[in-house]
């Protein structure tokens, strides 16, 4: 059984929102809610300084808060390590939304809760998501982690520095983030203290 | 534990579904109200090729339909402009189809009403062509045919800034696309090379090593496949510099970032002349076998010092002299790649000048790793008489004729600047002022004339002087309710257009086939053209019936066919990008009048301009004031894109770039509104105030093409602020005669209301 990630190589994402704008096409989702974003964080004071720009979707946790909460079993982990939501099953009871310490999920207008699937039905057909196909600076990796020459082994391999988003909540992302243009890695995490 | 309001409001969330649960059993069972339907991709798709229309870098693209609708597009691999990539326009675009706002059947101007006032009624097509047919010959009787002005842009724009007018027998036909856009950098590159850049800006990226970015905005302007080579540079290691009084999203990821003083570049490019010829660090081969007048530069950048450099531009004259040497430690494999929108500051192809000179000397131009030569493709005309005479629009296409057409008067802004091709701009007062002669008739397709020509007020006027105003565009901008006779175009997943040729490193031809049909009575611009032009009486020129063989005619011409073209989308020719290919078949690149690179202009000298760039510092603002600089927004295209709500979900007002500190003395905070007054009293706004270190103090920035003033365009209107609103004054470049844009200065005023709009996903619910 594979286990599928996906890694963002911030030194070339620009910010571009094309991963976004063809995820929204792809998968149906509406204006006012989104699987994926971007967030963009200065850094420095001038002329020294920096820009972030992160992509953001479900990490595909593979211990992920949102699934144990959900009350009807429609949040599962899937095939290949796919966090999935069967929304068809969905009641919207919100549970996994609040769960989820990356705000990766939405309601959907029409009541059930969506949320980045990793484009499960082309994963399925050999192929890689959507924004990762459509990406002008081939910025993302896809692929089995358990498959040492998988592009995304091999990206995480390559990387100069690999972070994943608030590793101390132990949720295990399989959403990677390449060479952060800052130092300390990145922006955010380290002050993401909860008090 | 300390909630931030976003945990709150999920928190609050999973309380009420808690609540819902309350209900029983019933929430453990599959919700009937809300079962998802199948997504598209489950049903039957079909695949058809086309050429996106969201921007003009034209990606091939494949458009997927299902139940008859455009569901998705994706770039498709075997296109050399998208590579089976795509940027958010090009999959956003199929909002503009389904967007109820369109304009969806031919208008004419209510009888009583005047320009401005938007009053319409509907009208058929018979009837808005017989309106129009009747003034047009009216005009023509009274002031000939030359008093009518074409202005055009998009693919569309071959038939209503280039062939109509032709055929027609006006002179005055242009495009935005030239002297508001590439018209320094095509003359500058014209009278250098002999050659223009034309379209894809012909950078080698692949071979290159080290990148000087000076009016270059990647990733702020995603020209796709512009940005894969860029991004696929930088992951090979090449170094990139950045020259930019704002840090970029391109110097975010800068080895070095160059803060300059605005309207300073070429000071800066002279002292980089300076050190890599007193240093001796060019390529002395490459410029006796290819360059005439390196004598003569030698003598000219002697005075031009770092330090000179330094005082003007305030960046250190070590900087300068460092990023000299680092460029000739990498050549030829160093590039200073050229940008587009180059009318900044009315000096500018003499800036171009020494931002060619500066490649020149690298030794690049036409060398792996530097530029290399584009090569138009060969595609033959559908046969027709010869049109009487050949209008020079320009545009990205480079600068066009340059004689005077015979039988005719010379364009109306003739002996206002060097260069062919027609000034957009400078068609404006003609129409006020009639001399040199009346300008009677206009029309715009495509064009935003008030989001892209300097100085509104002024255009107003020009517009309530004119006998015949006719808009063909797709959606009820501001400017197209002015006109007498609105005529709405399809959009391009609607129709097929003419083939669309790109020069390129192997030259290319892309074929656009309609996915959908047109929705309500709308038509595609071809055929406007040619009903139009049968009426006008010149059916000669239009030989064809059927738009299905007019291409399949054109595409037979190279071997291949429109059942050809329908399978494969893009039809790849062999170009010659280097020097050493040229050189192979005993052809020589260069059309200047020596037949060599002329880094000393005798045309120019001989005109009566300086032969080597000079420096001319431009105006300052007034105290107090800032001035203003205006740029791209990745999801946005010019002023086209603003009523596509997947678009404005992503960025959906333009915000003014400030200085932290500068915004701390003004007592403004990041996220206030402010006014804008510009230094003739023209208020703008109000606009959002990013208060950012990303940006010098001497300066503001704001993303163009925001703040439309259309109240049928329900997303757009109001939505950011407009910066061609208050870019009342221009300068005129009088080589190539561009009109510099950026000599315009703001102050801010506090206490702006923060305006109220309607949610973007109740707007985007209108969607068919």
């Amino acid at each position: 059984m594979p286990r599928y990630a996906m890694a963002i190589d911030l030194a070339a994402c620009v910010g571009c929102a094309a991963c976004s704008v063809a995820c929204k096409l792809e998968n149906e989702v509406p204006v006012g809610v989104n699987r994926l974003w971007i967030r963009s964080t200065e850094l420095g004071t001038f002329p020294h300084l920096t820009v972030e720009y992160r992509p953001e979707q479900c990490l595909h946790c593979a211990n992920p808060p949102c699934v144990p909460v959900c009350p009807t079993g429609c949040c599962y982990i899937g095939e290949g390590g796919l966090v999935l939501l069967e929304e068809r099953r969905c009641i919207g009871c919100a549970a996994c939304i609040a769960a989820c310490p990356y705000d990766a999920r939405y309601m959907h207008p029409a009541g059930y809760v969506g949320k980045c699937d990793f484009c499960e039905h082309r994963v399925r057909a050999g192929r890689v998501p959507a924004c990762v196909e459509t990406c002008p600076t081939l910025c993302r990796y896809f692929g089995d982690l358990d498959d040492p020459n998988s592009t995304v082994s091999v990206a995480l391999r390559e990387a100069g520095r690999v972070d994943v988003l608030r590793p101390e909540l132990g949720t295990k992302p399989k959403l990677f983030y390449l060479n952060t243009p800052a130092k300390f890695g990145l922006a955010g995490n380290h002050q993401e203290v909860v008090s | 534990m300390k909630l931030r309001r976003r945990e709150f409001i999920k928190l609050s969330a999973a309380a009420v579904g808690a609540l819902s649960l309350g209900g029983g059993a019933q929430a453990f069972m599959p919700n009937p109200f809300r079962g998802p339907p199948g997504k598209w991709f489950t049903r039957e798709v079909s695949e058809v090729f086309s050429v996106c229309e969201n921007c003009f870098w034209r990606c091939g693209v494949k458009v997927y339909v299902e139940g008859g609708k455009v569901r998705k597009i994706d770039g498709y691999v075997g296109n050399p402009k998208s590579n089976g990539m795509l940027c958010p326009r090009g999959h956003g675009a199929i909002a503009q189809t389904y967007d109820p706002d369109r304009l969806k059947r031919p208008l004419i101007r209510a009888a009583g009403s005047v320009r401005g006032e938007g009053k319409y009624r509907e009208a058929s097509w018979d009837e808005a062509f017989s309106y129009i047919t009747e003034k047009m010959l009216a005009i023509k009787e009274r002031y000939g045919t030359e008093a009518v002005a074409f202005f055009g842009h998009g693919t569309g724009d071959r038939w209503f800034a280039e062939f109509l007018p032709g055929a027609w027998g006006s002179p005055n036909a242009a495009k935005p696309s030239h002297s508001l856009c590439v018209a320094p950098r095509e003359t500058a590159s014209m009278w250098t090379f002999g050659r223009g850049i034309a379209g894809h800006e012909q950078i080698d990226w692949g071979n290159t090593d080290y990148m000087v970015l000076l009016g270059h905005h990647i990733g702020e302007d995603t020209h796709n496949t512009q940005l894969q080579d860029f991004a696929m540079a930088l992951k090979r290691g090449a170094k990139l510099v950045v020259v930019d009084p704002r840090f970029s999203t391109a110097a975010s990821k800068a080895d070095r970032w160059l803060p300059i003083k605005p309207g300073t570049d070429t000071a800066l490019l002279l002292a980089w002349l300076h050190v890599l010829v007193t240093e001796e660090l060019y390529d002395r081969a490459y410029l006796e076998k290819y360059t005439l007048g390196f004598e003569e530069l030698v003598k000219h950048v002697q005075e031009f010092t770092p330090e000179w450099a330094a005082a003007i531009t305030d960046l250190p004259a070590e900087t300068i002299r460092i990023v000299a040497r680092e460029l000739a430690a990498h050549a030829p494999r160093a590039v200073l790649p050229v940008g587009r929108h180059v009318v900044w500051y009315g000096n500018d192809t003499q800036r171009m000048r020494a931002f060619f000179l500066v490649n020149i000397l690298l030794g690049n131009y036409g060398v792996p790793g530097g530029y290399y030569l584009s090569t138009p493709p060969v595609l033959p005309e559908y046969p027709h008489p010869p049109l009487p005479l050949t209008p020079a629009a320009g545009g990205c296409a480079g600068v066009g004729a340059a004689e005077a057409p015979t039988g005719f008067r010379p364009a109306a802004d003739r002996n206002r600047f060097f260069g062919t091709a027609t000034a957009i701009q400078e068609l404006i007062e003609p129409m006020i002022t009639g001399e040199p002669y009346p300008l009677k008739g206009l029309w715009a397709y495509g064009t935003n004339l008030f989001h892209s020509i300097p100085n509104v007020p002024r255009t107003k006027e020009a517009l309530r002087n004119l006998d015949l105003y006719v808009a063909i565009d797709v959606l009820p901008m501001e400017h197209v309710m002015w006109a007498d006779v609105i005529l709405p175009e399809a959009t391009y997943l609607e129709r097929y257009d003419d083939l669309i040729g790109f020069s390129y490193r192997n030259p290319f031809i892309q074929a656009r086939f309609p996915a959908v049909e047109p929705l309500w009575q709308t038509k595609p611009g071809w055929w406007i053209a040619r009903e139009l032009g049968i009426r006008l009486g010149l059916g000669e020129f239009f030989p064809w019936d059927d738009f299905e063989e007019y291409l399949d005619t054109r595409l037979r011409g190279i071997g291949s066919s429109l059942e050809e073209m329908r399978t494969k989308g893009t039809i790849i020719q062999r170009g010659r990008p280097f020097l050493a290919d040229w050189e192979a078949r005993g052809r020589n690149p260069f059309n200047t009048p020596s037949g060599k690179i002329e880094i000393f202009s005798q045309t120019f000298a001989d005109n009566g301009f300086d032969p080597l760039p000079l420096y001319t510092p431009p105006a300052e603002g007034p105290s107090g004031y800032y001035r203003l600089l205006y740029g791209r927004s990745p999801v946005h295209t010019f002023a086209r894109t603003h009523n596509n709500p997947i678009l404005m979900e992503m960025h959906g007002e333009n915000a003014l770039w400030l200085n932290a500190d500068e915004a701390a003395q003004h007592g403004l905070r990041h996220g206030d509104y402010v006014w804008l007054e510009n230094q003739d009293g023209v208020r703008e706004g109000p606009i959002k105030i990013y208060a950012t270190q990303r940006i010098r103090k001497d300066c503001v920035y704001m993303v163009h093409g925001f703040g439309h003033q259309a109240p049928l365009m329900k997303v757009a209107n109001s939505r950011g602020a407009c910066d061609n609103r208050l870019i009342t004054y221009y300068t005129l470049d009088v080589i190539s005669g561009g009109a510099g844009l950026r000599n315009n200065f703001v102050r801010i005023i506090p206490g702006a209301p923060r305006p109220r709009h309607t949610p973007l996903a109740q707007l985007a619910e209108r969607s068919l």
